[in-house]
């Protein structure tokens, strides 16, 4: 970790194993999403809520869980590595914390009303650090309701916490629910102001070393 | 490419039977192979693997079957022989238990008790066939378990019957082999390893609720385990093998895990 913590002047905003693990994560999730509907279309939780079968990844019950149990290795260690870079470097305490509450009121209104100001990508306004802290904490939820669903024998205790197998099924199910809503407003608001999207491809301003 | 349009995107109100769909699924699969090449679309996009040549999408669902083996693997280092799983009171059992198989409950084939054998095969010491009154007079144990299927649905059940490790070693079964194959009355069939056939909450089942198996539910004699989904667990079995050559299975031969340990 010696050489990502060291001072270097001129650094980006999105340092290289940042923007490669943002990317792996993506492709990991949408092939987590588009095959777990397939598997939940099996047994619906939500009886009137079914999803349209040209959205599902795989044809059938066996390839969606062949997807789903195929892309949960890269994404829980591609997650692991981001959580481990994110707190060794300090990356999640200086860009995510800290957030005042009275903040994030006016940022979520401005936001609302388009207003939000956004000229300086390289500092995260209060919505963003909550959404950011929101879906991290929902990938989190992901990785251990989906351990309760697929060992709930094993991983007894685990499935407990949920209530039983069909509480952590249901909060697998919300946790998917809650990334697709963060997907939506990330890719939105990412084209609105698509200097972020190139800054998460070419790395974005460079900025001073206390900021990264 | 294009696929014909169904009356509605969505699943409608008075869907057909779940088991009509799977039943068909693999035979639609070998047919048309446009599921796969949308597949192969939707990760292309995302990885830039581009293309979608029927090439691409076997060699895609041949990668997709050895991260499969390789989860096999995981799941047996994951599993701890001596873990139980959890057991419900008497009050939470369903009656009856909840149907499954590979086709609808109205074609169930009862199995006749007076005829039916049980037929032992492989690394077996002594394998001449049990009848329905020798398994029944062998020592019987009661679990009241979680039924959890690879659909998502579950239901607690009460079942009764010989644990299966107590049966592999009356039988002198070679118990370092890797497998435990079972045949059915209803040509369908599965297999488990060895480590989870030895599980103490593993039976050889002859009784639901206290009372014989009802034929839809796989009378006489039927494989319950705790570690595992439902459709590891053969109904109407008529012969079992120990062995060390993977023997594989009806749904696993279609691409369902194998291990699929709970």
């Amino acid at each position: 970790m010696e050489p990502m913590t060291a001072p270097r002047p001129g650094r980006r905003l999105h340092p290289w194993p940042i923007r490669i693990m943002h990317w792996v994560n993506a492709a990991a999730m949408i092939v987590m999403i588009l095959s777990g509907i397939g598997i939940y279309n099996d047994e619906a939780i939500l009886g009137w809520v079914f999803f349209p079968h040209w959205l599902l990844l795989g044809s059938w019950a066996a390839e969606h869980l062949l997807w789903h149990f195929a892309a949960m290795w890269v994404l829980v260690f591609n997650g692991l590595l981001y959580l481990l870079y994110g707190l060794l470097t300090g990356r999640f305490r200086r860009k995510l914390l800290p957030i005042s509450g009275r903040e994030a009121v006016a940022d979520v209104r401005d936001a609302l009303r388009f207003k939000l100001a956004h000229e300086d990508l390289t500092v995260y306004n209060s919505v963003q650090k909550l959404l950011y802290i929101g879906v991290i904490l929902a990938a989190i939820l992901q990785v251990v309701s989906g351990i309760a669903i697929w060992k709930p024998v094993q991983f007894s205790g685990l499935t407990a916490l949920f209530g039983d197998f069909q509480g952590a099924r249901l909060a697998h199910f919300l946790g998917m629910a809650g990334i697709v809503g963060f997907l939506f407003v990330h890719v939105a608001l990412a084209l609105l102001v698509p200097r972020t999207l190139a800054a998460m491809v070419t790395g974005g301003p460079v900025v001073p070393e206390e900021r990264t | 490419m294009t696929r014909p349009l169904s009356k509605s995107r969505f699943r409608p109100g008075d869907a057909p039977d779940a088991t009509i769909l799977r039943e068909h699924a693999p035979l639609l699969r070998d047919i048309e192979r446009r599921g796969l090449l949308r597949g192969s679309l939707s990760l292309g996009a995302l990885a830039m693997l581009g293309g979608c040549s029927p090439k691409d999408s076997e060699s895609i669902q041949a990668t997709l079957r050895a991260i499969s083996r390789f989860n096999d693997r995981m799941q047996a280092l994951l599993f701890d022989p001596t873990r139980l799983a959890p057991t419900y009171p008497e009050s939470m059992v369903l009656k009856p238990p909840r149907f499954n198989a590979f086709y609808g409950v109205e074609d169930v084939r009862p199995v006749d008790g007076a005829t039916w054998k049980l037929e032992l095969a492989g690394r077996i010491a002594e394998r001449q066939p049990w009848s329905v009154a020798q398994i029944m007079a062998l020592p019987e144990q009661e679990i009241i378990i979680r039924h959890i299927c690879v659909e998502g649905w579950d239901y607690i059940g009460q079942w009764s019957g010989v644990p299966l490790r107590l049966f592999l070693e009356r039988v002198g079964a070679d118990l370092s082999c890797r497998y435990v194959a079972f045949r059915c009355a209803d040509d369908y069939w599965g297999s488990i390893d060895m480590a989870s056939a030895l599980h103490p909450q593993t039976l050889l089942a002859t009784k639901y609720a206290g009372e014989a198996i009802a034929d839809p539910f796989g009378y006489p004699l039927r494989l319950r385990t705790a570690v595992k989904l439902g459709f590891k667990n053969p109904k109407w079995i008529t012969s079992i093998e120990v062995t060390n050559d993977y023997p594989g299975g009806y749904w696993e031969d279609r691409g369902f895990n194998w291990f699929s340990g709970l």
